[in-house]
């Protein structure tokens, strides 16, 4: 019992992961009054962008270096999602387009590219079969050497790749960014109320796209940490799922904190495979259980909007875009 | 020194534009149109080698090749531009109904329980209004309720109504649970033998119906925008609440009876789905197209005319996509990514429409 | 002689090529020294005072800062001249505590530590007297609160030179005094401060120096000490114009609408109507005179259904059915349900009146659409009279299917002035109906008020031109930090009179309470 406990906090943890980067992506983009609904493109990209970048490596050296195997797929992710973001922002910030439409039409474009080059990368090269990188997986899923030495503690809580602790260590540092910083003030201000950002002399479009791009780039992580820590380096067709959108939720459900939200993905990826965990659970109460989190973040989203507190409001310029002519 | 004192504007000023002509606007949006089609031959040729000619050309077989072909793309671009129709009042009125997925789900889900609870037992025209009554409800209930909160609570209605789409993908999966027991997760074809429930053929097409009933409402739409009260206050509250007040709408009413509008039509596309297309229900019945319908309308400047072109427009995107998939034995979200570069080069053309760049015309030269 | 910690010489800024907001105004400050700033509405001083903090460029002219010149091309500009500008509208965001707002957009060398920050703001309070919780959220604060986090906002960032829009026209008399005892606190530690007014005793209360713009022409300046209240008042309103406007005697006057003892509060708690009270009468003019934001919108968006009021009551007499009908606590659907004809010609014309988007024929239809048991539109009647009003008033327009935000100012008005006399009213509230129209167009709209008074209509005219005010109405009210400072009769209304009363010179004196 114990051992199926801690095997599901540790699975827990493990489902947690992708959901917190694209959680505190959104919240980074969404403090700077951009809703990104591209999120979930971002995240896929973000996972092919590495797969792309671990297969060409891989397979053009004899001998790939585990650290190599590690850094051209982190970079080449990073990339990737950073050029959607790029998009993104170039649509809704220079061109001040509607930004639900922008995102949609971009969540489209990236699952589309993840699914194209996920299914016909390897017939370019002229093989068959499904990406699997077997050497880059096991270099991303390399964990502390003492994990295993520590019983079952340091299997449940120390035994995940090194995405895993950056996620939530890049969690904390945004929290930091966001109450501790000049900066993180400044970028609040333009999510809140761009002409008296403005006029405070922060310049508002450079805040909106750094925000847009960084925030893209660490969701991304989540879709590389899903490809290569969680398959191992192998690459299904709409594998990732819905996590993206989820993320999104958990944005709302941690009131756009990102230390709630390393908690909240916590809770939802528990959820996310509660059922599993559960003896004798029927087909469909698996169902309603992942009903569950979107169930409590429309339920967070009414609460928040009915106490009317101010602090838990979405960002109060969220999903507008801003001409300074039109103050 | 003193040169410094002279000041500099800036290299281009950004102003709105009030003015231009609806010819030089749909202008800016052909070449827009052109240039994302140059932009995806480039895409499709550095990642396939193929002439890009000779792509597009497949893609347009892919739509028009054969009879089959093009009902499907007839069928397919119905279901769109249906659900184009039902976000657009929702849109006009800047309530961001994000929530079609869902609420086409529910409907579709509502139209399959009858099915699959009445079998055979009632005449198949009585369970057909059954289903078409219950869909509707249930599309009403998914918009709705993201509706009354905006309303009374202000709650960001973008985020409810997206959040209302995977509630109701969870819901499907549950009760395709609880009527397949063989745990493949997997809807049959329901009533595969008896047809109940099935709407029947019309002109020896199989989607006839759904491509009549969606031409109907079309035309209906674009007269309740136009030429209804309802569809005057609509217009009003999207314009400005201010004059709404002043002229003594009650924003609230409109904003929910708009939404039982949007949600009722969104459940009609769902009945449709099921009663006349698929005859089961999965958690892909609506497909993405709660989303798609959103740049649809986007694109067709809420116009429900346009819209039939902007959904055959997708949808040829789509079809022909496909096409070009099998043809040259790529994957098909070929469509996805095309889809994407062209809606960007519109969208992003909206700018020029909508803003005048004017160029630093002359510096100013010292005293 | 020292310099002046700053100075404008000739400066002159335009708007598009017609309007000139300020025409070679020069002006100048000196460390330790109160200036005020006095003009009308509309007399360019919030126009001048923009260009000093870098929201604005000057066409012409040149600015100097302790005797050198300066060119101010952005806020971040004119904070590196110490120049620091309390706008009327706070630019404060809500969510924020106040020291989060006073280091907003600072770029200091070091660690940022909202500690240190609170520490130099409490210095800074009890160095100049304020009373502020450094911790508090904006939203938790009252509007002078704000206002204080505007003013320490700018010391902080070591402003010398203060310019305040208009502080007072949000604060009540005690938060007046208060304001006014830690301006003369920074004057003695050598700043130099602007305030920008129009209340001529607050003007002589606190200031060494007054300048004086009237319709964006440089008056003059001159020592407070050295003058008086009117010939102040003649500096700002200046010698009396004549404009021939047409005036009728009233045929038959009888009551029509009856105010009484109006109270109205802002969502700050602000008394936005104090005991208001007035009559207008059928076949008459009544002009409301006031400092713009002095309640002339809320008085007349209580009478249309649009305000919520705190006490008092707006008696409708009905000339044909010869009831008195309360109005108050009625939506605007309500009041026409009651066989109330009231039109409304909104301060707002595009974003109240009419929708910018939809075309002449539509906007017929703003106030009329209901009519009939169809559920669709009638178009018919409204395309006639689109066409009607195009014709009699002259309106320039490629076609009646034209979407209203294409016509110019004047067009627009007319669209909008027009449709509101079609419906043949009862009562005819306009508020600022020729604000931004060329002569021409003026006219028109004056001749179109009279004919509906002399059609027995009781018109309510809201305005801010006095020449116009006292050659157009029969009787003026003027109305003061939403209260009533007293009604005089059109012919033969001394100007320099309702300035002194619009100006709350004669404060509550002679007012009905």
């Amino acid at each position: 019992m114990i051992k199926t406990i801690f095997a599901f906090i540790n699975a827990a943890i493990i489902q947690s992961i992708p959901l917190l980067y694209g959680a505190t992506g959104e919240i980074i983009t969404e403090k700077s009054g951009n809703l990104n609904l591209g999120i979930p493109g971002i995240m896929y990209m973000g996972g092919i962008s590495g797969i792309i970048g671990g297969y060409l490596y891989e397979h053009s050296v004899a001998n790939p270096s585990a650290i190599l195997c590690v850094l051209i797929p982190l970079l080449s992710s990073l990339i990737g999602s950073t050029l959607l973001a790029l998009i993104y922002s170039f649509l809704t910030i220079s061109l001040r387009v509607n930004q639900n439409v922008t995102g949609l039409a971009l969540t489209t474009f990236g699952i589309g590219i993840g699914n194209f080059f996920g299914g016909s990368l390897l017939s370019f090269f002229g093989e068959t079969g499904s990406i699997s990188l077997i050497r880059t997986g096991k270099a991303f899923k390399a964990s502390l050497p003492f994990a295993h030495k520590l019983g079952i503690f340091g299997k449940t809580f120390l035994s995940f790749g090194f995405l895993a602790y950056l996620a939530i260590a890049i969690a904390l540092v945004t929290s930091y960014f966001f109450n501790r910083t000049r900066a993180g003030l400044n970028l609040r201000a333009v999510g809140e109320n761009p002409a008296t950002a403005d006029a405070a002399g922060i310049n508002v479009t450079k805040y909106k796209y750094l925000s847009t791009l960084i925030g893209g780039a660490i969701a991304g992580l989540g879709g590389l940490y899903f490809v290569m820590d969680y398959t191992g380096g192998a690459w299904t067709n709409n594998g990732f799922g819905d996590r993206g959108w989820l993320a999104i939720a958990i944005v709302i459900f941690a009131i756009w904190r990102p230390t709630t939200a390393i908690l909240s993905s916590f809770l939802f990826g528990g959820l996310y495979i509660l059922s599993i965990y559960i003896p004798g659970l029927s087909g469909s109460a698996k169902e309603i259980i992942n009903m569950l989190p979107y169930v409590v973040t429309i339920l967070v989203l009414v609460i928040i909007s009915m106490r009317k507190k101010r602090e838990n409001q979405p960002p109060a310029h969220l999903g507008l875009s801003y001409f300074r002519e039109e103050r | 020194m003193t040169n410094e004192k002279h000041v500099k504007e800036p290299l281009f000023h950004i102003t709105r534009r009030t003015d231009i002509k609806p010819l030089a606007a749909w202008g800016i949006r052909l070449i827009a149109v052109v240039a994302a089609l140059i932009v995806s031959a480039l895409v499709i040729v550095t990642i396939t080698n193929y002439n890009p000619i000779e792509v597009y050309a497949k893609m347009i077989e892919g739509s028009f090749g054969s009879e089959r072909k093009f009902f499907i793309l007839l069928q397919n671009t119905a279901m769109l531009l249906c659900v184009s129709l039902a976000v657009t009042p929702a849109f006009k009125m800047k309530f961001w109904n994000l929530g079609a997925e869902g609420q086409v789900l529910v409907g579709g889900l509502a139209s399959a329980a009858c099915m699959f609870y009445a079998k055979d037992s009632l005449p198949s025209w009585l369970l057909i209004i059954i289903m078409l009554v219950t869909s509707i409800l249930s599309g009403i209930i998914w918009g709705v309720l993201p509706a009354v909160f905006k309303a009374i609570w202000r709650t960001n209605e973008s985020l409810f109504t997206l959040m209302m789409n995977y509630v109701a993908m969870q819901l499907v999966s549950f009760f395709i649970m609880v009527w397949v027991p063989n745990g493949s997760s997997v809807m049959g074809v329901l009533n595969q033998k008896s047809e109940s429930g099935w709407l029947p053929v019309v002109f020896g097409q199989k989607y006839g119906l759904n491509i009549i009933i969606v031409a109907l409402l079309t035309v209906v739409m674009f007269i309740y925008l136009h030429f209804s009260k309802q569809g005057y206050e609509i217009s009003v509250v999207g314009e400005s609440e201010n004059t709404a007040r002043y002229v003594g709408i009650n924003v609230k009413k409109v904003i929910i009876r708009t939404m039982v509008i949007s949600g009722a039509i969104c459940g009609l596309a769902g009945f449709l789905l099921v009663s006349g297309t698929n005859h089961t229900i999965s958690k892909e019945l609506a497909g993405g197209m709660g989303f798609t319908a959103i740049m649809v309308s986007w694109l067709a400047k809420f116009e429900p005319v346009m819209m039939i072109f902007t959904s055959m427009f997708i949808v040829f995107l789509q079809k022909g996509a496909g096409e070009i998939a099998t043809a040259f034995r790529l994957n098909e979200s070929v469509s996805d990514i095309l889809t994407g570069i062209i809606i960007f080069f519109i969208i992003g053309s909206e700018f020029f429409i909508n803003y005048k760049i004017n160029m630093r015309s002359k510096s100013k030269g010292a005293e | 002689m020292a310099c002046a910690a700053i100075e404008l010489k000739n400066i002159t800024k335009r708007f598009g090529s017609k309007v000139v907001a300020n025409h070679n105004v020069s002006l100048s400050v000196y460390k330790g020294e109160i200036l005020s700033l006095l003009g009308e509405n509309g007399s360019g001083k919030t126009t001048l005072m923009n260009m000093i903090s870098g929201i604005y460029y000057p066409d012409e002219g040149q600015i100097f800062i302790d005797g050198e010149e300066v060119v101010i091309r952005s806020p971040k500009d004119a904070f590196k001249y110490k120049i620091g500008m309390i706008h009327q509208h706070f630019k404060l965001i809500d969510v924020f505590s106040a020291a989060q707002n006073i280091v907003l957009g600072l770029e200091e060398e070091g660690k940022f530590d909202i500690k240190s920050v609170t520490q130099r703001v409490k210095e800074i309070s009890s160095m100049y007297g304020f009373d502020i919780d450094p911790n508090k959220k904006i939203y938790e604060m009252s509007v002078s609160e704000k206002q204080t986090v505007e003013i320490i906002k700018v010391l902080y960032r070591g402003a010398d030179i203060l310019i305040l829009d208009e502080p007072t026209a949000v604060l009540t008399p005690q938060e007046t005094q208060k304001l006014f005892a830690v301006l003369r606190k920074m004057r003695d530690s050598g700043k130099a401060i602007i305030i920008i007014t129009h209340k001529l005793h607050e003007v002589l209360s606190l200031s060494d120096k007054v300048a004086v713009l009237r319709k964006g022409e440089y008056i003059g300046t001159v020592n407070t000490a050295e003058t008086s209240e009117s010939e102040l008042t003649e500096m700002m309103v200046g010698k009396k114009i004549s404009l021939n406007i047409n005036r009728t005697e009233p045929k038959d006057p009888e009551d029509r609408l009856e105010v009484k003892n109006l109270n109205c509060v802002s969502a700050d708690g602000v008394k936005l109507l104090d005991n208001v009270s007035f009559t207008a009468r059928s076949g008459e003019i009544l002009g409301i005179a006031g400092i713009a934001g002095s309640g002339q919108r809320e008085l007349l968006e209580s009478i249309a259904g649009l305000q919520v009021i705190e006490s008092g009551s707006i008696i409708y007499h009905n000339p044909k059915t010869g009831t008195e009908d309360e109005l108050r606590g009625r939506s605007p659907i309500q009041i026409r349900e009651l066989g109330v004809r009231l039109s409304f010609v909104p301060e707002d014309r595009l974003g109240m009146g009419l929708v910018g988007n939809m075309d002449i024929i539509d906007n017929m239809m703003l106030r009329s659409y209901r009519k009939g048991h169809s559920m669709f539109l009638e178009k018919k009647g409204p395309k006639d009279l689109a066409e009607r009003i195009i014709k009699d008033l002259e309106v320039v327009t490629p076609s009646a299917q034209t979407p209203v935000r294409k016509l110019s100012g004047g067009n627009v008005q007319k669209v909008l002035v027009g449709r509101e006399i079609a419906a043949s009213p009862t009562v005819l509230m306009a508020a600022y109906p020729v604000r931004g129209l060329d002569i021409n167009s003026s006219y028109a709209i004056y001749n179109l008020l009279n004919q509906q008074k002399e059609r027995g209509v009781a018109v309510i005219f809201v305005g801010e031109d006095l020449d116009v005010l006292i050659e157009l109405c029969d009787r003026i009210l003027v109305i003061s930090s939403g209260k009533v400072s007293g009604i005089v009769e059109g012919r033969g209304a001394d100007k320099g009179e309702i300035g002194l009363m619009m100006t709350g010179a004669n404060g509550g004196a002679n007012g009905n309470d």
